[in-house]
């Protein structure tokens, strides 16, 4: 396997959607090749630093204003 | 199953006169949901079928599947269709915040977000004779919020065009370059206002097109079917631009995470 074909295959075996033929295979590789290790965690780790951080919050008081002005304009329609 | 549509109303119309992208937003407009779930996955693509959303054939009410469960928000949606303004507010109430996530993250403007969050769910509620009940309440309020987001977006360019497809056909991305390794908990090197600094820049350094496709799956966590439903693209289209955006979005945070020389990297 290429480092290619295993890009290919990065999503879904981050998200544990492959078979056991195919994961043994993408092992196989990773047991060889140092920057698909690097790629795959990393691009793991840049995915659960996106995940654990709401980098927009909608504060109470913003978001208690949208509501009123969302219903208001309802009741209109 | 009758056949059905997303409509977001004559501002998407306008600019699917403007250009060829927007043909094909346009274009996904008239889609068919060719089966009910759990079979999902295996209906995309599945632009099969034209709609004339004019006809009111073509917008029959919300329909559950026999035995299947209803989604507590379709239950919501048939109340608001009948005049129940509270039933309404608590979908509201259930989904601004990740609207405005959302709107925050494609526009990068405060304000637009804001106008975004209301004019989405008003549009919304205007449309909810179109909403079929074979698609999520939120997936479709999510496709809403996402074009107007594109609109704002290019309102703030001065009128230049802003497509999901910008930018996506470049070869950055598919091939990761860089080698640098990171720290066990990269994150501790910075303070949480850094961080939040740092992971904001890094995302609004990607295209439109990936950014997006980021966002809903990976940050508000739709799948990758729900993903294409919101956006109007094909789940080959979403798996493609996701893999990159990752990609990208990782090489660009090495530049900020990668181990120091001192802690031993290669």
């Amino acid at each position: 396997m290429t480092c290619t074909e295993f890009i290919a295959q990065l999503d879904d075996l981050l998200e544990d959607r492959v078979s056991a033929t195919l994961r043994a295979e993408l092992d196989e590789h990773l047991r060889t090749c140092e920057h698909c290790v690097i790629t795959m965690s990393t691009t793991r780790k840049t995915i659960e630093i996106y995940r654990s951080h709401e980098l927009y919050e909608l504060p109470n008081d913003l978001r208690a204003r949208l509501q009123k002005a969302i219903l208001a304009k309802c009741k209109k329609c | 199953m009758s056949g059905i549509a997303f409509h977001f109303g004559d501002s998407l119309i306008n600019i699917s006169r403007m250009s060829d992208f927007a043909a094909g937003w346009c274009e996904s407009f008239t889609m068919k949901e060719a089966e009910p779930r759990p079979n999902r996955a295996a209906q995309f693509p599945f632009r099969h079928e034209r709609v004339d959303f004019l006809k009111p054939s073509a917008m029959p009410n919300i329909q559950t599947q026999g035995t299947e469960e209803v989604h507590p928000d379709v239950l919501l949606v048939n109340r608001a269709r009948q005049g129940d303004v509270q039933a309404y507010e608590k979908l509201v109430k259930q989904y601004d915040r990740q609207v405005f996530r959302i709107a925050q993250h494609i526009t990068q403007n405060r304000e637009d977000a804001e106008d975004v969050v209301q004019d989405a769910f008003l549009k919304a509620y205007e449309k909810l004779d179109q909403f079929q009940g074979n698609s999520k309440f939120y997936t479709w309020l999510v496709r809403i919020a996402v074009n107007e987001s594109l609109m704002r977006l290019r309102k703030r360019r001065t009128g230049r065009m802003v497509s999901i497809d910008e930018d996506v056909e470049t070869e950055e991305g598919s091939m990761p370059r860089d080698l640098a390794d990171w720290g066990p908990d990269p994150e501790q090197q910075y303070g949480q206002s850094e961080l939040a600094d740092i992971l904001r820049k890094t995302i609004h350094g990607l295209p439109p097109g990936f950014r997006t496709v980021f966002v809903l799956r990976d940050v508000e966590g739709l799948s990758t079917e729900e993903t294409a439903e919101a956006l109007g693209l094909s789940v080959p289209a979403v798996k493609s631009r996701l893999l990159r955006a990752r990609l990208q979005l990782r090489e660009r945070l090495s530049r900020y995470f990668r181990k120091n020389k001192r802690d031993g990297a290669k």
